[in-house]
């Protein structure tokens, strides 16, 4: 029995526009968000790796840093090199806990005059209450609790979006900068998780709506929801916090060493530098990796990974059956002596094996803009 | 003669003699999404009402699919291991999952018909 206060779920700006398009509106932290639409999830999926999606990311948390310190501040919270990051550049970063684990994932880009950090929705309130007590008084923090966010993803986005706003043409994949869209102040960078070309278009609330029809109006365009993002990601071999990463996972057990730079690595002074970098140098006893199964049946979250003795070796973080490869595909984390590309394993399904092989990713190869 | 029955977990069963097969309603599938695969029993398992009877994986969950009656599966809808996608495009014809040996046909009794199901349809919308 649970009486506890159910609290009215949020809705974006758009969510009048979700709903009158047919959105399947469903939780997501905290949000009405829309699962699919009436095409459906494999339609969306298809749709943004031959065309171009929408996505409504409003949900996530965005937020500037201001203050000369800014990027030294932030870099005693995540491991990435943020002092380096030149203007009108993005990074992929984590926020790392005092015992290695991940406290969440997040996009940091330097506008010039601040830094702009885009963090997952269901760990927004933490992340923000980390960046208060971490960074104290060392810089301004902003909530931008009034800016919508969308995500343009798919081969055809460039195009579309440079109808409306000539300069994204010009702008190469991990750059965001400036510009206005039909009149409106929007700070555009083009990046992404789907493993496309495309773009994330930060715009005031109030006008998210209109941009969002006029995008919606171009040929190459068409909404997509949560459920196609997830497939999309999982393709490209992205993480999920909170399924592929999370405090119980290090960024050297998560295979995002890459994260880390060189300066990083010599200086630390990151939380959890003492493990991460003790980890980074003497290897790890499991590792985030992909798999693919050979029949249609998909083992998700929580199966566990078998080796060919029946022993089991891990567990599955995230799966699916992924549309562009028409295979039942998935993350898991497993020892590290079965973590080879090829080796044979096998998921537990419904107490059947279903036999598949580590496999690299991403599944899809990534399509990012080259300029 | 054959009869068309439904459950409240939206399963249909049509009945024919003592055979009844047995699949997902319109409103099933369109709850479900795009299905990518259907995990079916194996032919004689014996089956209470109830029971979970196949297994549909959508790119979002997998959702169990219960016997509307107590029986034995007689035969199952092999067209759905290449073409899950029939359950989506045919719920209620070609994608249909599993035939079974009615028990009791008395059992059929307590599902509701074509029109008891569309009104209990309603009162969830």
């Amino acid at each position: 029995m649970s009486d506890h206060h159910q609290d009215p779920l949020l809705r974006t700006p758009l969510y009048d526009l979700h709903v009158a398009r047919g959105g399947r509106m469903v939780p997501f932290a905290g949000y009405a968000m829309p699962v699919q639409y009436p095409t459906g999830i494999i339609a969306e999926h298809r749709q943004t790796r031959e065309s171009a999606s929408l996505f409504d990311v409003s949900h996530m948390g965005q937020v500037r840093l201001r203050g000369a310190e800014a990027a030294k501040a932030l870099e005693t919270l995540v491991p990435g090199d943020i002092q380096g990051l030149k203007e009108g550049r993005i990074r992929y970063t984590l926020f790392t806990a005092d015992n290695g684990g991940i406290l969440d994932d997040l996009m940091v880009t330097n506008a010039g005059d601040h830094l702009h950090l885009v963090v997952n929705a269901a760990c927004r309130e933490a992340d923000i209450a980390h960046l208060e007590r971490g960074l104290g008084g060392a810089c301004a923090i902003e909530v931008l609790s009034d800016r919508a966010l969308l995500a343009l993803q798919g081969p055809k986005a460039a195009t579309a979006l440079a109808r409306l706003a000539p300069e994204s043409a010009e702008l190469g994949f991990m750059r965001a900068a400036p510009m206005t869209i039909d009149g409106v102040e929007a700070f555009v960078s083009r990046s992404g998780y789907t493993g496309e070309d495309g773009f994330e278009i930060s715009i005031p609330a109030d006008a998210a709506e209109r941009l969002a029809a006029m995008l919606l109006d171009q040929p190459e365009i068409e909404p997509a929801g949560l459920g196609a993002r997830d497939s999309l990601r999982l393709e490209a071999g992205l993480c999920l916090y909170g399924h592929d990463i999370d405090t119980g996972t290090t960024p050297i057990e998560a295979d995002l060493a890459w994260t880390i730079s060189k300066r990083r690595r010599e200086e630390g002074g990151f939380p959890g530098a003492e493990k991460i970098l003790a980890e980074l140098k003497d290897g790890v006893p499991r590792k985030r990796v992909g798999f693919r199964l050979e029949g249609r049946g998909v083992a998700r979250e929580g199966a566990e990974i078998v080796d060919s003795d029946g022993r089991q070796i891990g567990v599955v973080t995230s799966g699916t059956f992924g549309p562009t490869v028409e295979a039942a595909i998935g993350m898991a984390y497993v020892e590290a002596s079965a973590a080879g590309a090829g080796t044979p394993i096998s998921a537990t399904v419904r107490e059947r094996a279903l036999a598949g092989t580590i496999t690299p990713m991403p599944f899809v190869p990534h399509r990012y803009h080259k300029s | 003669m054959s009869a068309l029955r439904f459950t409240k977990d939206h399963e249909w069963i049509r009945v024919d003699g003592d055979t009844g097969t047995v699949g997902i309603s319109d409103y099933a599938q369109e709850q479900l999404g795009d299905i990518v695969f259907v995990d079916l029993p194996d032919v004689g398992k014996s089956l209470a009402k109830g029971d979970e009877a196949a297994v549909v994986e959508s790119v979002k969950a997998a959702s169990e699919i219960y016997a509307p009656v107590n029986g034995e599966v007689a035969e199952v809808n092999q067209a759905l291991a290449d073409e899950p996608a029939k359950v989506n495009t045919d719920p209620m014809g070609e994608g249909w999952f599993l035939k079974m040996k009615i028990a009791d046909a008395a059992e059929l009794d307590e599902l509701m018909d074509e029109a008891a199901y569309d009104a209990y349809l309603e009162s969830l919308r």
